[in-house]
C-alpha cells in the first residue's frame, strides 16, 4: 500500500491539527496509510450475509422524490412567536448536511405573517414611483426575460444571535447558526426592469414590498439593485418554494436576509429610505451606549464548524475531518483557519472548490484527536482582508444581549468522553 | 447620476453579449414586456409612507377614539394600554437602551412617527391586516403616541401633523450605509 506517515509529522497547529495537504490530491491515501496503524482492528464477527433488498425488486419510480425514511430526523427546527400562527423562524440543520447547497425543503424560514398561497396567474409585480413609466409584470412575462444564475447564501441578520447571551446555548449547530442557507438562484437581473421603467434622476432608494399578510417591506439602495440584484424565480433548479417567496422574490447577494423580500409585489423608486418598521424597530444593531446602527446591510465574513458540533460526539481517539462553512457578504473567502487549542495556534484548512463570491465555501481540516480535551474554532478571512472577529471583541461595543449581525467565532469544546458542547473561548 | 447610467449600459451589454451575441446596445437585453399602468392605478397598491409624510392619506384621528379601537382590536395581543403580552410591548421602555434588558417600543426606540401609521395600516390587527379605515389608523397612531407621552391627549393626527411629531429616539441612530456596505465594520 501507500507509505505510512506518522500523523505527528504532519502537525501544523496545536492539539493535533494536521496539514491540509492530507486532503489534497493523493493525500487521502497518505492519511489512510498513517491511520491504518490506529484503526485497522477487525471487529466484525458476523458473517457477511446477502441483504434482503438484493433479493427482491425495489419500489417503482416516483414523480417527485423524497429523502430516505431513515433520514426522517433531518428536519428544520421550527420556532414561533407566541400566540400567533405565521410569525417565526425555522432553522437549517447544518450539522446533518454536507457540501454547500441547502436542499429546498431545508432552507431556513423567517415569516412575519405566514406563507401566502399565491396563484401565479393572479400575481403581478408593480414598478412605480419616480420612474418615467409605471409598469406591471406578470410571472409569465418575467419567465421570458434573460436570466442570471448564481450560487449564493442567504443569512438572517438574527442568525447566531443566541451566542450573544451570557451563557452559551447548548443546542445543535443548526439551531444556533441555522438561519442561513445557500442555493443556486436563477432570475431576472433587476437592472433590466428598472431600465425599462426608467428611473428619474435624484432618486437613490427603492421600497420593496411583499404580498404576504404583513406586506413586509424594506428600503434598498438603487445602487445595489443595479449592481447584482435579481428577481429570483428558481431555487436549485425548480421554481421557488412557497416559503421562499413563490412565485418571485428579491435576491440581494450578501445583504441581510430580511431585505430579500419574498412574494415580491411592488418596487417603488423614492428619494430616501422609507424607514419601515422592519428597518427601524427590527434589524438595527443597538450598541451598549444606547445608539443603534441603522441600514446595516452586508452579512460580514464568518465561518462555523458544522462537525464536530454539539450532539455529534466523537467515538474514540483518532483522525477526524473537522469541517464547516465559511462565507462573506462582501466577496469570496480567501482563507479559513482552524484551532484545536481554543485559539492559541491555528492551521490553514483546505477549501473545497469552487470558491464563489457571497456564497458558502466548505472547508475541511484533518485532526488527530488524542482523546484529551480540545476546543475547536474556525476563523475566516475574506478577499477584502476582513478577519472574522472573536466573540470577546464582538461584544465590546454591543454587550452580551440580543442583537443582529453576530459574525463572531464559534468554539466547540470536546471533552475526553467525546461529547461536544458550545463554549465561549 | 452618470455613474449609474454607465453601470446600466455595461450591465445590459454584458447580458446581451451572453444571451444574444449578434445583438448589441442597451435596449436589446430585455423583451420589454412591462404593462404600463397609470399613476392613479398604481396608487391603489401603494401602502408605504415616507418619513416626510409623502404617501399619508386624507383623514384624521385622536387618542380618545384610538383608545376605544385599541380595546376592540389590539388589546388581546398587546395588553391593556399596550403594555405587552402575549405580543410586543408598544409603550414605555424609555431609558432602557443601555441596559441588559433593552425595552424597545414605539415610544423608546422608533425614530419616525410615520412608521407607526405605515405599519398598523399594512400589518395590524395581525389576523385582519388592511381592515381598518385611514381615520381609524390615525386614531390608533395618536393613541400610541399619547400613551407614550409623545403627543398631548387632545392632539389630532393627520397628514400634516404626524410627520411633525419628533420621536424621543429620533437622534439615536447611526447611518451604517453606505460606508458599511462597501467596507464592512472596519
Ligand atoms: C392576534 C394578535 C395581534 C393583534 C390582535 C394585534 N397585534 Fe400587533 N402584533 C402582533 C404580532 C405577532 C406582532 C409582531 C409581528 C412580527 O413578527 O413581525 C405585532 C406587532 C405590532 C407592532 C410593532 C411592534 C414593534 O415594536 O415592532 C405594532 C405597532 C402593533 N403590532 C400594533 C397593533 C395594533 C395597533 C393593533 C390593533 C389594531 C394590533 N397590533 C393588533 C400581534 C397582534
Amino acid at each position: 500500500m501507500t507509505k505510512t506517515t506518522n500523523p505527528a509529522h504532519e502537525v501544523v497547529a496545536g492539539n493535533g491539527l494536521l496539514h491540509r495537504r492530507l486532503f489534497l490530491t493523493q493525500g487521502a491515501a497518505v492519511v489512510g496509510g498513517g491511520l491504518s496503524l490506529l484503526a485497522a482492528q477487525p471487529v466484525d464477527a458476523e458473517p457477511l450475509a446477502v441483504p434482503p433488498w438484493m433479493k427482491a425488486p425495489g419500489t417503482h419510480m416516483s414523480a417527485y422524490g423524497s429523502p430516505s425514511k431513515y433520514e426522517a430526523a433531518t428536519q428544520r427546527f421550527v420556532g414561533g412567536t407566541p400566540n400567533v400562527v405565521g410569525s417565526g423562524v425555522s432553522f437549517t440543520p447544518h450539522h446533518k448536511l454536507h457540501g454547500t447547497i441547502t436542499p429546498n425543503s431545508l432552507h431556513f424560514e423567517r415569516h412575519h405573517s405566514g406563507v401566502p398561497d399565491i396563484d401565479p396567474a393572479a400575481h403581478k409585480l408593480l414598478i412605480h414611483g419616480a420612474v418615467r413609466r409605471s409598469l406591471t409584470f406578470t410571472v409569465d412575462s418575467l419567465l421570458r426575460y434573460p436570466t442570471v444564475t448564481r450560487i449564493q447564501f442567504l443569512e438572517c441578520a438574527g442568525n447566531s444571535g443566541g451566542n450573544l447571551s451570557p451563557m452559551p446555548p447548548q443546542a445543535p449547530c443548526g439551531m444556533i447558526h441555522g438561519l442561513m442557507s445557500c442555493s443556486e438562484w436563477t432570475g431576472v437581473p433587476l437592472a433590466l426592469l428598472l431600465e425599462e421603467a426608467g428611473v428619474e434622476k435624484g432618486n437613490e432608494w427603492v421600497l420593496a414590498e411583499g404580498a404576504d399578510a404583513a406586506a413586509m417591506s424594506r428600503s434598498v439602495p438603487l445602487k445595489k439593485l443595479m449592481d447584482d440584484a435579481m428577481i429570483a424565480l428558481y431555487q436549485n433548479g425548480e421554481r421557488l418554494r412557497p416559503e421562499n417567496g413563490y412565485p418571485m422574490r428579491l435576491f440581494l447577494p450578501g445583504y441581510e436576509g430580511n431585505m430579500n423580500v419574498k412574494w415580491l409585489r411592488r418596487l417603488k423608486v423614492v428619494n430616501a429610505p422609507t424607514m419601515t418598521r422592519d428597518e427601524t424597530s427590527h434589524y438595527t444593531d443597538v450598541l451598549l451606549n444606547g445608539k443603534a446602527l441603522i441600514l446595516t446591510y452586508p452579512m460580514e465574513v464568518k465561518s462555523v464548524i458544522t462537525s464536530p458540533s454539539t450532539g455529534l460526539a466523537l467515538k474514540g481517539a483518532g483522525v477526524y475531518e473537522v469541517t464547516g462553512l465559511a462565507w462573506s457578504g462582501l466577496g469570496k473567502i480567501r482563507r479559513v483557519e482552524v484551532s484545536a487549542d481554543g485559539g492559541k495556534t491555528w492551521g490553514q484548512a483546505a477549501l473545497n472548490e469552487p470558491v464563489l463570491s457571497k456564497s458558502f465555501t466548505r472547508f475541511r481540516m484533518a485532526w488527530h484527536w488524542s482523546g484529551g480535551p480540545a476546543t475547536l474554532m474556525s476563523r475566516a478571512i475574506d478577499e477584502t482582508g476582513a478577519v472574522q472577529p472573536t466573540r470577546a471583541s464582538f461584544i465590546v461595543e454591543r454587550g452580551e444581549r440580543q442583537n443582529y449581525h453576530n459574525n463572531s467565532i464559534q468554539a466547540w469544546a470536546v471533552a475526553a468522553s467525546g461529547e461536544v458542547s458550545n463554549v465561549y473561548a | 447620476m452618470s455613474t449609474r447610467n454607465e453601470c446600466i449600459g455595461v450591465f445590459a451589454v454584458a447580458v446581451c453579449a451572453a444571451a444574444w451575441p449578434t445583438l448589441a446596445g442597451a435596449q436589446v437585453g430585455a423583451p420589454g414586456l412591462g404593462q404600463p399602468v397609470s399613476v392613479a392605478d398604481a396608487a391603489a397598491w401603494d401602502l408605504s409612507i415616507q418619513p416626510d409624510g409623502t404617501g399619508l392619506p386624507a383623514g384624521s384621528g385622536t387618542a380618545a377614539t384610538g383608545a376605544q379601537l385599541f380595546a376592540t382590536h389590539c388589546i388581546a395581543c398587546h395588553g391593556a394600554g399596550g403594555v405587552g403580552q402575549p405580543n410586543d410591548k408598544l409603550v414605555g421602555g424609555q431609558g432602557t437602551l443601555t441596559q441588559f434588558q433593552q425595552v424597545r417600543t414605539v415610544g423608546s426606540y422608533w425614530p419616525y412617527a410615520t412608521t407607526i401609521f405605515d405599519y398598523i395600516r399594512r400589518a395590524m390587527p395581525f389576523q385582519a391586516p388592511e381592515s381598518l379605515t385611514n381615520d381609524q389608523v390615525y386614531a390608533l397612531t395618536a393613541y400610541l403616541l399619547a400613551e407614550n407621552g409623545i403627543i398631548k391627549a387632545g392632539d389630532t393626527m393627520n397628514a400634516q401633523t404626524l410627520p411633525q411629531v419628533k420621536m424621543p429616539n429620533r437622534d439615536g441612530f447611526i447611518m451604517a450605509y453606505p460606508k458599511r456596505a462597501d467596507r464592512g465594520r472596519r
